[in-house]
């Protein structure tokens, strides 16, 4: 029965405003910061993976391209991102995003 | 020949620029020397391309020499450039021939004072200033030359810097002439909105082409200038005062330099003038008349010799305000001259009277000099025949050419200006015959000196002369004594300009009218013809010599032999409370009123540009909360905009 079932893009589409807005909301319930990391790169897969279905929908090769551009900027990001927080962690291991407050107005 | 012109202005500033740099190792005389070679080479210079523009046709008697460009700015394109043409070289010609008598006198005069190499930087600089005002092609360039002797007037009067009546005497002619300038500065922005450019040949082209109430503003606007520079009603406040300075300064600021600028001006603008409404000329002709009248009535009361040659002169730039008014330019010039010349004549021998008598300028002090300065006594005669309008002195025939040209304007307001200009001839042969019997007649004074109760108005002049007599070193005692050669050399070359000067333009027959002929390429257009018959140019000649006769026999009656009690009203004395008063406006409501709109700067205007200010701080002191520094708030404000944004276009699809 399994097999009848017809995976039509629109799935790939719910899934991925699905995963969207676990990211988002894991950001803004968690306060630990690689936790909240992580769902930062979950919310920009769930993007990714729109833009592939479009691209596949729409037969334009334009929303692949954007795909890898994302993968560069978030490997870029991943190194800066994960850096400041290990070396967060490091110093204080139960530091929470709230305890890092100070550029405040 | 004509290629020269940039020689005239150029030598008086070498000589600013090595005596500022070398002045003082130059010392006394040499500075004195400097200065004088200096002023009279730019006369040599003068006369170069006064011959050049001879040798010209009449009609292309106009030169223009472009130096550099000096503000090229957009549309607006000022040259340093200088206009040659037979206005400017004339004027040129006794600025710097005049200039150059005084500076060979003051080498004489500021003997042994301790400022001698400033006073002949300053005095350099003048006639520079003076030259850049006569010579620019256009309005920029001569309001340089018109701040220039500004200033210079400033440093000159407050030469003797000391004393703070001179100090205050050189501010207030300063701030006198800044009220005048606005004018002026508000008359070059129009006139270059409205005509799109401040070159006076173009300008002076164009005035037709404007509306005629552009041109009536930028007239009424550039005689407001005038009126400041030229000691004109009300604004001739400063002139009086300015005898502060060292006399050589007098003679140079009311005869031949500073104050001509303002009539030079009217001239130099005729065009515009004439392009304008009526107005604008009947007024300066009735300033003129008015002012002529005033000052002259002033100096009846005068005690000190150098004020009454002060409203003298005041008086005579009213004459030639009238002129100009009337559209009688040529006269107005040719009074210039005149005046140039017997002026700084009398101005001469007042300094050479003071020098002599040890710095006194109090005429009731003086009395019998002419036994000891007979070269003084004889020339200050010239001048005092000259100004009077005795005949055939040159002043007689400037002020009769004036007086015809008012009468010949026709109408009513011509007679009327004529009955002024005759009443101001009378009394200023009055005044004057006062002056010369008071100070070269009768029997030596000195003795009377009295405690004189002088009054608070007075205190200028006083003061100057004792800095005058500290200035020299010289006593008050001992015999007076006749001026040095240097001195008096200026004087007799005066004496004789003053004598022939006449001869310029003599009413008898056109050949005889050279000044005329001369400056009709720049006034012709514009200036009143004379259509008067013979025999009424005989009969106003007749007046104007009896008129004057009558005033110089009332004063021998009055001071020489002593038959009529001397009237000298306290009113004229104080020069009809007018300074006072404007002291006293300015001191009290003046104040209050200025107060007022400090207060109004301070809180109105400070208050919007600050109110305005505090809202935006406090509304930024509130907005930065926003930024709290809590990452997870900011990324619920980015998820609730993103929402918003959703929501918006959702609502605004249609499937």
């Amino acid at each position: 029965m399994i097999a009848a079932l017809d995976v039509t893009p629109g799935w790939y589409l719910v899934l991925g405003s699905l995963l969207f807005s676990i990211g988002a909301f894991g950001l803004l319930v968690r306060r630990n910061p690689l936790v909240m990391f992580m769902c930062v790169e979950l919310m920009l897969n769930a993007v990714t993976l729109t833009f592939v279905t479009f691209s596949r929908m729409l037969e334009d090769t334009g929303g692949q391209s954007v795909v890898v551009f994302v993968l560069v900027v978030a490997a870029a990001e991943v190194v800066v991102g994960l850096a400041i927080i290990v070396a967060l962690l490091h110093k204080r291991p139960d530091a929470t995003a709230d305890d890092v407050a100070l550029l405040e107005g | 020949m004509l290629d020269a012109v940039w020689l005239i202005p150029a030598l008086p500033l070498a000589g600013f620029l090595i005596l500022l740099a070398f002045g003082r190792r130059l010392g006394e005389p040499g500075a004195g020397w400097l200065a004088t070679v200096m002023c009279a080479g730019s006369f040599v210079a003068t006369l170069v391309v006064f011959g050049g523009l001879l040798g010209e046709p009449s009609e292309d008697r106009h030169f223009v020499q472009i130096l550099f460009q000096w503000i090229p700015v957009g549309d607006l394109r000022v040259d340093v450039g200088f206009l040659a043409d037979p206005l400017s070289i004339t004027m040129a010609l006794f600025v710097t021939g005049v200039g150059a008598l005084i500076h060979l006198y003051a080498i004489g005069y500021m003997h042994g004072d301790p400022g001698f190499p400033r006073f002949f930087v300053y005095m350099n600089l003048f006639i520079f200033s003076m030259l850049m005002l006569v010579l620019g092609n256009n309005l920029v360039l001569t309001f340089l030359g018109w701040e220039g002797v500004g200033a210079c007037s400033y440093f000159l009067i407050s030469f003797w810097f000391g004393d703070e009546a001179n100090a205050s005497a050189g501010k207030k002619a300063f701030i006198t002439n800044r009220v005048g300038d606005w004018g002026f500065m508000l008359a070059i922005f129009l006139a270059f909105a409205a005509a799109g450019t401040v070159d006076y040949l173009a300008l002076n082209e164009g005035a037709g082409g404007v509306a005629a109430i552009t041109m009536t503003a930028i007239g009424a606007l550039l005689f407001v200038g005038a009126v400041g520079k030229s000691a004109q009603i009300p604004l001739y406040i400063w002139l009086p005062d300015a005898m502060a300075g060292p006399t050589p300064v007098s003679a140079l600021i009311h005869a031949a330099t500073m104050v001509t600028a303002g009539v030079y001006l009217m001239t130099r603008v005729n065009p515009i003038l004439a392009a304008g409404y009526e107005w604008v000329p009947d007024v300066i002709a009735w300033v003129g008349a008015i002012t002529a009248l005033i000052a002259a009535t002033i100096a009846i009361a005068q005690n000190d010799i150098k004020k009454v040659l002060a409203y003298s002169t005041i008086s005579q730039l009213g004459y030639m305000f009238l002129a100009v008014g009337i559209g009688a330019y040529v006269a107005a010039i040719f009074h210039m001259i005149t005046h140039a010349f017997f002026k700084a004549l009398l101005f001469l021998g007042a300094g050479s009277v003071i020098h002599g008598v040890g710095g006194d300028q109090d005429m009731r002090h003086m009395g019998g000099l002419r036994k000891y300065l007979p070269i003084t006594y004889a020339t200050f005669i010239v001048g005092w025949l000259s100004i009077a309008g005795v005949p055939p002195f040159s002043g007689f025939w400037s002020k009769d050419e004036i007086l015809t040209a008012a009468w010949a304007s026709g109408g009513t307001q011509g007679k009327l200006l004529w009955a002024i200009g005759l009443v101001t001839a009378l009394i200023t042969a009055y005044y004057m015959s006062r002056q010369v019997y008071l100070v070269f007649f009768g029997e030596r004074r000195e003795d009377d000196a009295e405690p004189a109760p002088e009054p608070e108005a007075e205190s200028v002049p006083v003061a100057a002369a004792a800095a005058d007599a500290g200035g020299h070193g010289h006593g008050h005692a001992g015999e007076p004594h006749e001026s040095p050669w240097i001195m008096t050399l200026p004087l007799v070359v005066l004496a004789v300009l003053a004598t022939i000067g006449g001869g310029l333009n003599l009413p008898f027959g056109d050949d005889l009218h050279v000044l005329e002929h001369w400056l009709e390429p720049v006034v012709g257009e514009n200036e009143l013809p004379i259509d008067l018959s013979g025999a009424t140019q005989a009969a106003l000649i007749v007046v104007a010599v009896v008129v004057a006769l009558c005033g110089i026999a009332a004063a021998t009656a009055v001071y020489l032999r002593r038959r009529v009690k001397a009237r000298e009203p306290e009113v004229l004395a104080h020069a009809y409370y007018y300074d006072e008063g404007v002291t006293r406006f300015v001191g009290g409501p003046g104040t209050r009123i200025f107060e007022g709109v400090a207060w109004f700067d301070a809180h109105v205007i400070d208050g919007a540009v600050n109110g305005v200010a505090h809202v935006i701080s406090g509304f930024g002191r509130r907005l930065r909360h926003v930024q709290s520094g809590f990452v997870r708030t900011y990324a619920l404000g980015v998820a609730t905009g993103v929402v918003v944004v959703l929501g918006y276009f959702l609502t605004r699809i249609r499937f």
